[in-house]
């Protein structure tokens, strides 16, 4: 066989495989995307579905065979739903709440988590142990147990309630040592010869050094108090001291027991924006959380 | 400053509880290290060297023991108090700060008498920036330097605050080879020009004879030989010591000493005069030989390496317990490449002779 014609070979064997393995990528690609669309229109039929009810008129929601896309857009369910419900009294109470707690959890969770990194203490491993170990009890039954402890407080209808039960989280405290460790031991070494005291170093290097986890414990607590439901229900029922969440659930029954879904949609959909924009421009945090504790948690 | 070490013991727990088994780091240090002084920590790794440095730096208590900075006794200070400045070995440099900022940050810490205002301090961390010659890099962060750059900022950082001692802990092991000869030279002209008294922990003994007024060289927690590197070099008190310096190192043998005549093997090599007869180890420095057709010491010959300037030949002998004997030569000696056999005449002066035992050195007469 001449060269010339091996390379004619080659060069055909070459556009083969080229070509097959191109049908092979393009193949896997429409798979992952078909899977991807379908796996989306799942997660965002339910918000689709928000937003269009949110915009019909009682009648056609109530219709027997519901309609995928409005035939009349009303904008005056939003208005009624800020009329109806004190959604401002709502949207402060939540916010008070979401960020005293989210305060004072940072600064529990990031001593704890200093001193599960960094100090050397007795029985520092198995107290760590036994933290960790409580996250394998349901948080259901938390509820049980914290229900009575503060009925026996008297903290019934107060923010404390909404507030303390809270306050400590094993897994954002595991998330912050984690991080904490990874830190060089050298740092610290360092900033001991250079005169620095454990808290200085604490706040000088240790926070900035670890602010995107942070950024994440933030936006998740923030996102934990504008949601929960369970608990404020439970033990606040005050209209002074009541909720976002519970709010909307019982702000829209009519004088006949049925309740007005179009404005109460409405009212969720406003209620969701500040945690739509959060997702929106911080979700890398929110990954990080998320996707960390998928891993390792 | 001078520092004083004295009677430094250190000892770490066991990790098994139930052994109870434990660990002298350093056992029983004493030492005087004069004022401005450079010294050298050597050994090889896990001999207590880090221990020691850490101990002097207060991060470590010892177990027994006391440390004196001049005539004051600091061993129950606290590392924040003793105002020593630390370089570890992977450079410890604040990540998220400026190179500015990270020579600053010693200077905030400073309470009292010493607490400095705004421009004081930054006429302080130009100044020391300067001396280590990065005052053009003031405002890049850690990650935009090199391994080198790193290393003086650390530097810089460590002096800033003007310590009473200085200590390098490995400061040149995770540079290059040119880096590292450049950067042991900017050690030493920088602690000269400062005269603070500065101690450096190396196991590469090129790095800690090349640049140290006196090393120190330890073996499993014991000090085995201190002294200035050269009177080490020539006179080590034992085989560790005589192992450890030394680049090719040095060729070691099986002996005996006969009537005052020592054996190699079956070559009786030369007169040691003043030495019982008993069975020896023989140390014998790659410089100590000279190529002689009347040589006693018959080696097998492998090959010749050029060198340049020197070269170094590779041979064998039964006697040896190293695979092979390397001899530096000067390059004017011809060797027949091509011989089975060189032989060598040896200089006194460089053939030390080791009790079989307890390896420390056999003095012998030397004409």
């Amino acid at each position: 066989m001449s060269e010339s014609t091996m390379k004619v070979m080659q060069e055909k064997d070459l556009r083969k495989v080229t070509s097959s393995q191109k049908a092979v990528k393009i193949a896997v690609q429409f798979m992952l995307y078909a899977f991807l669309i379908l796996m989306a229109i799942i997660i965002i039929f339910p918000f689709y579905w928000m937003l269009i009810s949110s915009v019909k008129s009682l009648s056609e929601y109530r219709l027997s065979v519901p309609t995928l896309f409005p035939r009349e857009i009303l904008f005056s369910n939003y208005v009624e739903a800020f009329n109806q419900a004190n959604l401002g009294r709502l949207f402060l109470n939540t916010l008070y709440v979401g960020l005293v707690s989210t305060l004072l959890s940072l600064v529990i969770t990031v001593l704890s988590a200093f001193a599960f990194a960094r100090l050397e203490f007795k029985g520092k491993n198995t107290l760590f142990a036994l933290l960790l170990a409580t996250m394998m009890i349901p948080g259901e039954l938390f509820t049980i147990t914290n229900y009575a402890t503060v009925n026996a407080f008297g903290w019934m209808d107060s923010f404390t309630v909404l507030i303390v039960p809270f306050l400590v989280s094993v897994f954002y405290i595991y998330l912050l040592r984690q991080n904490f460790m990874q830190i060089p031991n050298e740092l610290y070494l360092a900033a001991k010869v250079d005169g620095t005291s454990d808290l200085k170093y604490l706040w000088k290097v240790m926070i900035p050094l670890a602010l995107p986890t942070l950024i994440s414990i933030t936006i998740l607590k923030m996102m934990g108090a504008w949601n929960s439901y369970v608990w404020p229900r439970l033990v606040a029922n005050k209209e002074e001291y009541r909720l976002i969440t519970n709010g909307l659930r019982n702000a829209f029954t009519e004088s006949t027991g049925d309740v007005n879904i179009p404005v109460q949609m409405a009212a969720v959909a406003i209620v969701s924006l500040p945690l739509f924009l959060v997702f929106i421009f911080l979700r890398k945090y929110i990954m990080k959380g998320v996707s960390r504790s998928g891993i390792k948690g | 400053m001078k520092v004083v070490l004295q009677n430094l013991t250190k000892v770490f727990p066991g990790r098994n509880k139930k052994v109870n088994e434990e660990v002298v780091a350093v056992n029983d240090f004493t030492f005087t290290i004069p004022d401005g002084k450079l010294i050298g920590l050597l050994g090889p790794s896990g001999c207590g060297k880090s221990t020691t440095l850490y101990m002097i730096s207060g991060l470590q208590k010892p177990t027994s023991g006391k440390i004196f900075f001049g005539d004051d006794d600091v061993t129950e200070l606290s590392a924040e108090s003793r105002g020593v400045g630390l370089v570890f070995q992977n450079y410890a440099l604040y990540p998220h700060m400026t190179v500015r900022q990270n020579i600053l940050f010693p200077l905030q810490n400073l309470r009292g008498k010493d607490k400095l205002n705004k421009n004081e301090m930054l006429e302080r961390a130009q100044k020391a920036a300067a001396l280590v010659q990065i005052d053009n890099l003031m405002d890049r962060k850690p990650s935009e330097l090199s391994g080198g750059q790193q290393q003086r900022v650390a530097i810089a950082r460590a002096l800033v605050k003007m310590p009473s001692v200085l200590l390098l802990d490995e400061p040149l092991s995770n540079l290059d080879a040119r880096l590292r000869l450049q950067t042991r030279e900017e050690i030493r002209r920088i602690q000269k020009e400062t005269g603070i008294t500065t101690i450096f922990v190396t196991h590469d003994q090129e790095e800690a004879m090349s640049i140290s007024d006196m090393i120190v060289v330890m073996k499993l927690g014991l000090v085995q030989q201190i002294g200035r590197p050269q009177d080490v070099y020539d006179d080590p008190v034992n085989l560790f010591v005589a192992k450890f310096l030394g680049t090719p190192p040095i060729n070691v043998f099986d002996g005996r000493v006969e009537n005052g005549r020592l054996y190699i093997g079956e070559d009786e090599v030369m007169k040691v005069k003043g030495v019982e007869d008993q069975p020896v180890t023989v140390g014998i420095r790659p410089e100590g030989f000279t190529p002689d057709s009347k040589g006693r010491l018959v080696c097998g010959l492998n090959g010749v390496e050029i060198m340049g300037r020197d070269v170094s030949v590779v041979s064998t002998h039964p006697a040896s317990l190293n695979p092979v004997i390397r001899s530096i030569i000067n390059a004017d000696n011809k060797i027949d490449t091509s011989a089975e056999t060189v032989k060598y005449s040896l200089k006194p002066h460089k053939v030390f002779l080791f009790n079989k035992e307890t390896e420390t050195r056999i003095y012998f007469e030397v004409k």
